[in-house]
């Protein structure tokens, strides 16, 4: 099996607050913590799993600063065996088909069975750079998957989450591209040996022009879409904040429940 | 100008709520456009769809094949694909949906046209066509404005919307299939339906339900002696089933379930729009964070800014103490 695995940097914003800086379309990132984005670290979980099964080789590929190196080392410690980060400001990273372009960009031409992605980037939600990526490089695709077994080194079988927990069940012919849906495997921690062995793995760093790719067709004029603006959205809350120190606040909302008669 | 088409979703012989509720949202862009709103199901023996979706008092178009009998994304992008050649519509909308995410970005790629995924207001205004759609965790908002196209290509999120009374005037017409074989390269197999456990928690009364602010399963039982004391089943955040402190069959959310209790405690957990979208139904909501600007405190009705660990502890206890 021969393989790619797409990876994203991203922000944790859970607990930061995000703000929005002058230039009105890009946020202060400053004070972020960055880590692999949460569904392509199941990716790379299953590129490594299928690898196990079936012997093969795994790239990592990833549009991100010289920061991310960390996050591609540590998916090579955990058995990917190469990795090419890509850099280039000129990419309208804002627009997933931009991405995909650049992705298939870098993907084309070689040969592969298996593209896995992340089915959805936790920063900003579109759920749809795996997809476009397979059209770019026309192969087959499943998208949201929670389950994938290789049938006779073909075809894979894979189950896609759908609302609700249903699963839709399709086999597709490889080549194909999956895009992987959190909660498909328990991502391993990254072996102490693992660790010392993927600082001698190659990891190219490349722009736009080392891939051959064309910057007008990933750039923003080459986008069709344009990101106008970036604002906070003012939360509206009716909730009643219970005020104090923990206990406090702890007693208050019991006498609440109780008073109230909801427990 | 084009019509705006909108893809009504359908599964297991349903329509899918997002269906209903882009008949919302499509009437009003298609007034700021001078357009019409066309709806458009592709199937096997629509008839009592196409029905169900005219009654919106729209012209309904229809796919109905038995090559349709099951969704599958290729043949969908292959209709639409004909169906944009053919009717030029200037928008065509989709949910943004297992179903509408699963073919959309291919389909954008191949007809070369601009694509908002997970839009949840529109507006069309000085010739423009503007999405705002959500990132960084429901903190930010992004306005995307389309460039021209001959169509947009939307998918509109679950959920943002109610959808509207059903109102007169509305047709139905057969299209001919654009699709006249079976694919080779992609087959459905079937469906596998959701794990069932040993608690229903749609039925529950109360709900303790936990997120990746758990931190580790080691911390269940300062849950588990909270829902004790109320009588409370455990749920949790799809963070907190994936990590594997929660069974899967208690993850609320749209890819769990939809959940109805009287009481929802929610601690640690952010209140993405996925699990917004199953605890809604709550009657009363109390949401414990210790991040001023969680989502969820949107649609909490009481809320504690604090660190739940140090809240947890005292709460059971004064609930034990009150409750005799
Ligand atoms: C297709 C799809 C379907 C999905 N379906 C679902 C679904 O059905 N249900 C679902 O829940 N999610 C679903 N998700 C995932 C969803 O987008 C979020 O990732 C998830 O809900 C986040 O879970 P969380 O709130 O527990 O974690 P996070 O978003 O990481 O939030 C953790 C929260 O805990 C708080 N916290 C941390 N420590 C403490 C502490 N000590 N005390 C108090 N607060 C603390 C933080 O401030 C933060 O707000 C889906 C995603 C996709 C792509």
């Amino acid at each position: 099996m021969k393989m790619f695995v797409c990876i994203k940097y991203v922000p944790d914003t859970s607990e930061a607050e995000v703000k929005v800086n002058p230039d009105g379309v890009s946020v202060d990132s400053s004070r972020f913590s960055f880590d692999i984005n949460d569904a392509d670290n199941y990716a790379v979980e299953e590129s490594v799993l299928i690898k196990e099964a079936n012997e093969g080789d795994i790239t990592v590929l990833s549009i991100g600063p010289k920061q991310s190196d960390v996050m591609i080392r540590m998916a090579m410690a955990k058995g990917c065996d190469r990795a090419v980060r890509i850099e280039d400001e000129r990419i309208a990273g804002y627009d997933p088909l931009m991405v995909a372009k650049v992705l298939g960009g870098a993907v084309k031409g070689q040969e592969f069975d298996l593209v896995l992605t992340g089915c959805m980037a936790s920063d900003d939600w579109h759920m749809t750079t795996g997809v476009a990526l397979a059209e770019e490089l026309g192969v087959n695709h499943v998208s949201m998957v929670k389950k994938v077994e290789i049938l006779d080194g073909k075809k894979v079988k894979a189950y896609r989450e759908l609302e609700g927990g249903l699963m839709e069940v399709v086999e597709v012919e490889l080549p194909v591209v999956l895009t992987i849906q959190t909660g498909i495997n328990e991502p391993r921690y990254a072996p102490i040996r693992g660790i010392r062995e993927a600082q001698k793995k190659e990891l190219k760093v490349a722009n736009l022009d080392d891939l051959g790719i064309d910057a007008a067709e990933v750039n923003a004029d080459a986008s069709l879409v344009v990101l106008e603006q970036l604002y906070i959205p003012q939360v509206e809350s009716s909730a009643e904040f219970i005020e104090g120190e923990p206990d406090v606040k702890a007693e208050k909302l019991a006498s609440i429940l109780v008073k109230g008669g909801l427990v | 100008m084009g019509n705006i088409l909108v893809l009504a979703e359908h599964r297991q012989g349903v329509l899918r709520d997002v269906s209903f509720e882009m008949m919302a949202v499509a009437p009003k862009l298609a007034d700021q456009m001078g357009a019409e709103v066309v709806a458009l199901l592709i199937g096997s023996e629509m008839d009592g769809l196409a029905q169900k979706m005219a009654a919106y008092g729209v012209k309904v178009l229809v796919v109905d094949d038995p090559l349709f009998k099951d969704f599958n994304a290729d043949k969908y992008q292959k209709v639409l694909s004909a169906l944009i050649d053919d009717l030029k519509p200037a928008v065509l909308m989709t949910g943004h949906t297992a179903q509408g995410v699963d073919f959309m970005p291919a389909l954008a790629v191949e007809k070369k046209l601009p694509l908002v995924a997970d839009a949840v207001s529109l507006e069309f205004a000085g010739g423009v066509l503007k999405a705002t759609r959500q990132l960084y965790s429901g903190k930010a908002n992004a306005v995307m404005a389309f460039k021209p196209a001959e169509t947009y290509l939307l998918t509109f999120r679950e959920g943002t919307v109610e959808a509207p009374d059903a109102s007169a005037g509305g047709s139905v017409e057969k299209l001919d299939s654009p699709l006249k074989e079976d694919l080779s390269y992609r087959k459905f197999v079937g469906y596998v339906e959701a794990e069932v456990g040993d608690v229903d928690i749609t039925q529950s009364e109360i709900l303790v339900a936990v997120g990746r602010g758990l931190k580790e399963d080691k911390n269940l039982p300062l849950i588990e002696e909270l829902a004790k004391a109320i009588k409370a089943d455990i749920a949790g955040s799809r963070a907190a089933t994936d990590a594997g402190w929660i069974p899967h069959d208690r993850q609320v959310g749209t890819s769990g379930k939809a959940v109805k209790p009287k009481l929802y405690i929610a601690m640690g957990i952010s209140g993405a729009f996925q699990h917004v979208a199953g605890m809604k139904g709550a009657k009363t909501v109390v949401a414990i964070n210790k991040d001023p600007e969680a989502p969820i405190f949107a649609v909490a009705d009481y809320a504690i800014v604090d660190d739940m660990f140090k809240v947890v502890p005292k709460l059971t206890e004064k609930l034990k103490e009150l409750k005799g």
